[in-house]
């Protein structure tokens, strides 16, 4: 049998902000290391993004080392706290695990985070010192914080170059800490890998936007060899409906970046406010709706997840939903919002809405396509809406970077080695895939790296000839 | 972290602070804002950049307790930090040589269109200013103004100095000489910062000569970086984040009653919170 993990009860933790998944014990954990076939070819670590050793460090955990377990998982992931809790592992790793044959593959998120968190009271262990001996001092720049660019700033650090990581925002992160709320990912937990990538040696400068603070074309005039862009898909989409800028109506990061970045839900001891009203409509069917709609739940509302197809269809991951719907949340499905209705003083007072059915054909994404039902017409009772149907990547770095080509779409165009059209700028995560996610976006920061240290290496070589 | 070296109390509960900040001051341009945030709880603010010495590594931030975070910025001293400050954000003033510009500030505002005022008349244009507030006691950078614009009015709602009334009579009389005058021509601009009800009035007026007119809105923001849409403000009938798409846009095309009802969205908790600070 796989061994879940355990959970705080629906009811309980309905009601709070503390991680819903409580993790393994020594023995679960172990227990589920020994069901591990140890494959040769162990088609897990094909599925894994970043090629994990899995069924190196799933023995090591057997075998109870669980600190060996966890620098084995560290040899090619730098954020595994956060991997083990929100990588979509039934799409990868345990996608493709031999015992999911008999759909009862092998529980590696939850061993992996098991590995991770050994490090979480021992905060001295991981403060080793960066390996300044063969420190080459060429300086590379990263410009934002999340899953690609940490990655990619600790695989150089680890190479020995000199690194300073740029982060707009007063937190390092990036969606880690302004998106993704507490319940799933705690902020301790980030902020240990991010001393941890501190550790190696990264520098990070916080409060600095690339683009105005310092521009590309300041950074390489200062030195930096290389550049590694990794600014994210943070532009929110918005339906383009009528009413959507009344109050209460909340693009998913506006929402998300006041409770989970400002701490609104802590408004008092924190100064950042939100303003909910009884009745919360989230729209979309991806984690980052279903994030808002489970936040808004912690905060007291009653709260319903509008979205245009049915649940077989929604994007976000089944564990999320499953919770979700034991959490009490509403499920709207094949419901469309057409427009946001408002009150004389400029608040939502309702969501008029049209039911939708799904045709035979399939669109672009593969899923069939939602169509309105003719005359369907109704007001859901709300007084907020959160809008949550996707980000765009962010277009302030590239609208002001002459040469920085981007696609139609907004994501930074870049060739087979990650390079933009600026020689010796590089980009990653969301910004060149649109949002994707945590551990796409640092697979792509690992291959920028080796590419960045080939191309300074190209340069020395080049400039050695003469 | 960046230290605070000055500050100077322009009016009653308007304050300007010199804080060290080297990138900021050697980027600033007229027309910008810094975002800040004084401590790790806090909240994070806009203010405009109403000076700044490259070579001294200084900007200078100018502002009116109102509540919460303003009255906390007030508190601090010389030698205290503030926590973090993100800047410079938003587009520059498009300062050309482009013949007569008013400039008219309002309040507080008139310490975010001074640097404005730099702008135009280096570039050559024939500056005319006005600025107004409530009453003398509250009016600040007089002396500012009088030395950058060709010629500078002034009004105070209760007459105590310049024109008694609003800064839109003043433009009003202002414009009606030039109608009764055959050698002068109505300005080819007119920029507009300060209270909504008078960057409204401005815009409105001013519409009826169709002479364009810019201004500055203040939505409340959040990240100041273009990925929350807080700010979002409706001009021309299209959305705009006004913390990356402006904070500039033509006063005839905005939505100025959307953006009134926006700024009362957190009335309430921007209360209870005040509250705590008086205690
Ligand atoms: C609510 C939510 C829930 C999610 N849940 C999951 C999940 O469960 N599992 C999963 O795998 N993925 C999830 N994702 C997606 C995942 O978080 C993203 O794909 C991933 O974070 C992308 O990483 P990134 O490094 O490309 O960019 P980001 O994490 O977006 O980081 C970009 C950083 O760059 C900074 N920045 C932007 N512009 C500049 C500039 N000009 N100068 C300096 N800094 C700048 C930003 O402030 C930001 O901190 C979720 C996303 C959201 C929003
Ligand atoms: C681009 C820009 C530049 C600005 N420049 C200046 C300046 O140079 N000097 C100055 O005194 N003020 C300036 N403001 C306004 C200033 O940001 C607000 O007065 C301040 O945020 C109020 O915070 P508070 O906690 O003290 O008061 P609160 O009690 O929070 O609010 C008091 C009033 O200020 C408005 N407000 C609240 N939060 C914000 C916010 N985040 N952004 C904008 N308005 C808000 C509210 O409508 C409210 O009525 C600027 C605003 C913008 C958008
Ligand atoms: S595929 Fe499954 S059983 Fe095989 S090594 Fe990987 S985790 Fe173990
Ligand atoms: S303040 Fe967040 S987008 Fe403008």
């Amino acid at each position: 049998m796989r061994n879940k993990v355990s959970q705080q009860s629906a009811k309980e933790r309905a009601k709070n902000f503390s991680e819903v998944a409580l993790g393994f014990s020594q023995g679960e954990a172990e227990k589920e290391a020994a069901r591990c076939l140890q494959c040769k070819e162990a088609p897990c670590v094909k599925g894994c993004p970043v090629k994990i050793d899995i069924p190196g460090f799933i023995k090591l955990i057997k075998e109870g080392k669980r600190k060996e377990a966890l620098e084995k998982v560290k040899e090619k992931n730098n954020l595994p706290a956060v991997c083990g809790r929100v990588c979509p592992q039934e799409d990868q790793c345990e996608l493709v695990c031999v015992l999911n044959k008999k759909k009862m593959p092998i529980n590696i998120g939850a061993l992996e985070r098991y590995a991770a968190d050994y490090e979480l009271n021992q905060l001295s262990d991981r403060n080793r010192k960066p390996t300044t001996d063969n420190r080459q001092l060429k300086k590379v720049a990263v410009v934002g914080s999340g899953p690609a660019g940490l990655t990619c700033a600790a695989d150089l650090a680890k190479m020995g170059y000199q690194v300073l990581l740029f982060e707009s925002l007063h937190l390092a992160g990036g969606v880690l800490v302004y998106g993704i709320p507490e319940f799933r990912l705690p902020k301790k937990i980030v902020q240990n890998e991010i001393e941890y990538i501190k550790g190696l040696g990264v520098q990070i400068k916080t409060d600095t936007l690339i683009g105005n603070t310092f521009t590309i074309a300041d950074l390489l005039q200062e030195g930096f060899k290389a550049i590694f862009i990794a600014v994210g898909a943070g532009l929110p989409q918005f339906l383009g409906v009528a009413g959507e800028n009344l109050n209460r109506v909340y693009s998913a990061n506006e929402f998300l970046t006041r409770i989970n970045l400002m701490k609104a839900y802590k408004f008092q001891e924190f100064s950042t406010p939100v303003n909910l009203g009884d009745k919360v409509a989230v729209i979309g069917g991806g984690n980052v709706a279903v994030d808002c709609a489970r936040v808004s739940l912690r905060m007291g509302k009653e709260v319903n997840l509008v979205y245009r197809r049915t649940e077989n269809e929604m994007p976000a991951r089944k564990e999320e939903i499953e919770n979700a719907q034991d959490e009490g949340i509403i499920f709207k499905t094949l419901t469309q919002p057409v427009r946001v209705i408002g009150d004389e003083k400029g608040f939502v007072k309702g969501l008029e809405c049209i039911r939708m059915e799904l045709a035979r054909g399939c669109d672009e994404s593969g899923r069939r396509r939602p169509l309105p039902i003719k005359n369907s017409n109704f007001v859901l009772d709300v007084d907020t809406v959160i809008v949550a149907i996707g980000q765009n990547p962010n277009p302030l770095l590239p609208k002001v970077t002459p040469n920085l080509k981007t696609r139609d779409d907004g994501k930074i165009t870049v060739d087979e080695n990650l390079m933009t059209s600026i020689s010796g700028v590089f980009a990653g995560g969301d910004i060149i895939t649109g949002a994707d996610t945590v551990i796409s976006a640092m697979g792509t920061g690992k291959k920028a790296a080796l590419e960045i240290d080939k191309y300074i290496n190209s340069l020395t070589s080049n400039s050695s000839n003469f | 972290m960046s230290r605070i070296i000055h500050k100077e109390d322009l009016a009653k509960d308007i304050i300007r602070l010199e804080v060290e900040t080297p990138q900021i001051a050697k980027k600033a341009r007229a027309g910008q804002f810094v975002v800040i945030i004084i401590e790790e709880q806090g909240e994070r603010i806009p203010l405009t950049l109403a000076n700044w010495d490259k070579d001294k590594g200084v900007i200078s931030l100018i502002f009116q307790k109102v509540g919460f975070t303003t009255r906390k910025l007030g508190a601090l001293n010389i030698g205290d930090s503030i926590g973090h400050i993100l800047g410079p954000l938003g587009h520059a003033t498009d300062a050309r040589n482009i013949g007569t510009v008013i400039c008219i500030g309002g309040g507080v505002g008139v310490a975010e269109v001074y640097p404005v005022c730099r702008a135009f008349k280096e570039a050559g244009n024939r500056l005319i200013g006005i600025i107004g507030s409530r009453s003398k006691d509250l009016l600040i950078l007089e002396n500012e103004m009088r030395g950058v614009c060709d010629e500078l009015f002034i009004a105070t709602d209760d007459g105590s100095a310049g024109h008694k009334g609003f800064v839109t009579d003043v433009l009003e009389e202002y414009f009606k000489t030039i109608e009764q005058s055959t050698n002068t021509r109505y300005p080819d601009l007119v920029y507009a910062i300060g209270p909504l009800p008078m960057m409204r009035a401005v815009s409105e007026f001013t519409r009826r000569y169709d002479v364009k007119t810019t201004v500055s809105l203040n939505p409340i923001m959040v990240d100041a970086t273009g990925m929350c849409g807080s700010c979002r403000c409706s001009v021309a009938g299209k959305t705009v984040f006004a913390c990356v798409d402006g904070p500039e846009f033509d006063g005839h095309q905005a939505d100025f009653g959307e953006l009134e009802k926006r700024l009362e969205l957190f009335k309430d908790q921007e209360k209870k919170i005040d509250e705590k600070f008086s205690a």
